[in-house]
């Protein structure tokens, strides 16, 4: 009994004794991965994905760029709070769309006057039409802090901070005990309590292993800022999606980069910084 | 030694000019949103007589309604009108319009100044390595009219209770 509960909760997707079955059960930690173990791990993940998809969906494992950290800014003088930011999340990132819904970027509704008191802030807000008067807007993720919380209360390391200060999970050690969603007070994980829905002909074919690729039931999933694209150069879907120019991204470690020149330039600040998470999420007024 | 202030101002307009020009080509922009077959201007105004009087346009052009500055301004204040495929700045310059940020600029220092840095503004494709391209000015705001118009947003995410009945 005992060992079928532990095998329950390490989120495998099938139970019955395949050898795919039998070799996601025994794969390694990411991290203690050689360069053939993930040749393996991709190749497997890859036709099982054209098998369940019908599409060829190609699995990176890009390691971090040597003099990378990341950082965001976001401009709180421009939010609207239309949330374009957050389905084009939902659809760079394969979640799942519905039963269960999941998305990684909350935009919060906050009256005016009252900018701290995010307990009584809306995230279920529909009006007609955005702005309105007297609100204004937050969207909220993953902060990917340098000192996470989330990865500290994970009990099986499934959960760690890449090089380059992304905050990353690897989906197939992730025991699915929600302790990292506890831990984070920006609410920037969730859990797929069902098995995911992404239809076939929705799903985005370029993936990473930390980031974008198909969940499965029972594990954690989080924000990576793209991880697949931001890797390769290019901006976070988020960034690319904003329609009011709201989203700032660049290399924390780069004078010339957008990120430094708005921390040295505008009036910034991190979300709950008295906690001490030291997050590289950066939120600014433009005006 | 009469020669002299003619070289240095040779020298000068030799060394500022490929500054200048290099400047404006730093900036990799979209092309400008021109409403379908409107450009080039000077396919119509080429026959029509330069009438700088401000006034209501009665024949062509009545979709615009200026809101930006009116009481301040007119059409030719930005448009060139002696070459009307081109912007007109302050001091008289012709410019092109995939330049026109250089025309806002001239009242909207600080936007301009943000814009410049990545700031104000969206930048889109590669931030290192690939392309990346810039929006003018004008590919979010209507330079008649630059408000930002009220959007409908996206749907709010489901609740739980709907999502999992408790």
């Amino acid at each position: 009994m005992l060992s079928l509960g532990a095998l329950a909760g390490l989120s495998l997707g099938n139970l019955s004794c395949t050898r795919r079955a039998r070799e996601e059960f025994l794969q390694k930690h990411f991290r203690e991965m050689t360069e053939a173990d993930k040749a393996a791990v991709i190749g497997r993940l890859e036709a099982q994905y054209q098998q369940q998809y019908g599409k060829a969906v190609r699995v990176g494992t890009e390691p971090a760029v040597p003099g990378t950290l990341w950082g965001y800014g976001l401009d709180l003088s421009r939010c609207i709070g239309c949330r374009r930011c957050v389905y084009a999340c939902v659809q760079e990132n394969n979640q799942s769309r519905g039963n269960p819904q999941l998305q990684w970027i909350r935009v919060i509704r906050l009256k005016k006057g009252s900018l701290i008191n995010l307990e009584n802030s809306e995230h279920y807000y529909d009006p007609a039409t955005v702005p309105e008067p007297g609100f204004m807007y937050m969207p909220v993720q993953c902060q990917q802090c340098e000192n996470p919380p989330c990865v500290r209360v994970c009990p099986v390391k499934a959960t760690w901070k890449e090089p380059d200060g992304l905050v990353v999970v690897d989906y197939n050690w992730c025991i699915g005990c929600r302790y990292c969603i506890a831990a984070c007070p920006y609410k920037g994980r969730v859990f797929n309590w069902a098995e995911p829905t992404l239809p076939p002909q929705e799903i985005n074919p370029e993936v990473h292993y930390l980031g974008n690729r198909p969940r499965m039931k029972n594990v954690v999933e989080k924000c990576t800022f793209c991880v697949q694209r931001v890797r390769k150069g290019r901006y976070p879907a988020c960034v690319e999606a904003c329609p009011t120019g709201t989203r700032k991204f660049g290399n924390l470690l780069d004078p010339a980069s957008e990120i430094r020149y708005l921390i040295e330039h505008k009036r910034v600040f991190r979300m709950k910084e008295d906690l001490n998470t030291e997050p590289k999420f950066y939120y600014f007024f433009s005006a | 030694m009469k020669a002299m202030p003619f070289i240095i101002c040779c020298m000068t307009i030799g060394l500022v000019l490929p500054v200048l020009a290099a400047q404006h080509n730093e900036y990799p922009v979209s092309p400008p949103p021109f409403s379908e077959g409107i450009f080039p201007c000077s396919t119509c105004h080429a026959g029509l007589a330069v009438n700088t009087r401000k006034r209501q346009l009665k024949d062509e052009h009545t979709a615009i309604t200026l809101r930006h500055a009116e009481k301040e301004r007119w059409c030719l204040d930005c448009h060139s009108a002696g070459n009307r495929d081109k912007l007109r700045l302050a001091d008289g310059e012709t410019i092109d319009f995939t330049e026109s940020y250089r025309l806002c600029g001239q009242c909207h220092g600080n936007i301009y100044r943000d814009w410049k840095a990545g700031i104000h503004g969206k930048r889109t494709g590669s931030f290192t390595g690939g392309k990346r391209t810039y929006l003018l000015c004008v590919g979010c705001h209507n330079p008649h009219d630059p408000k930002f118009k009220p959007l409908k947003p996206e749907p709010p995410p489901v609740r739980p209770k709907a999502q999992y009945g408790k």
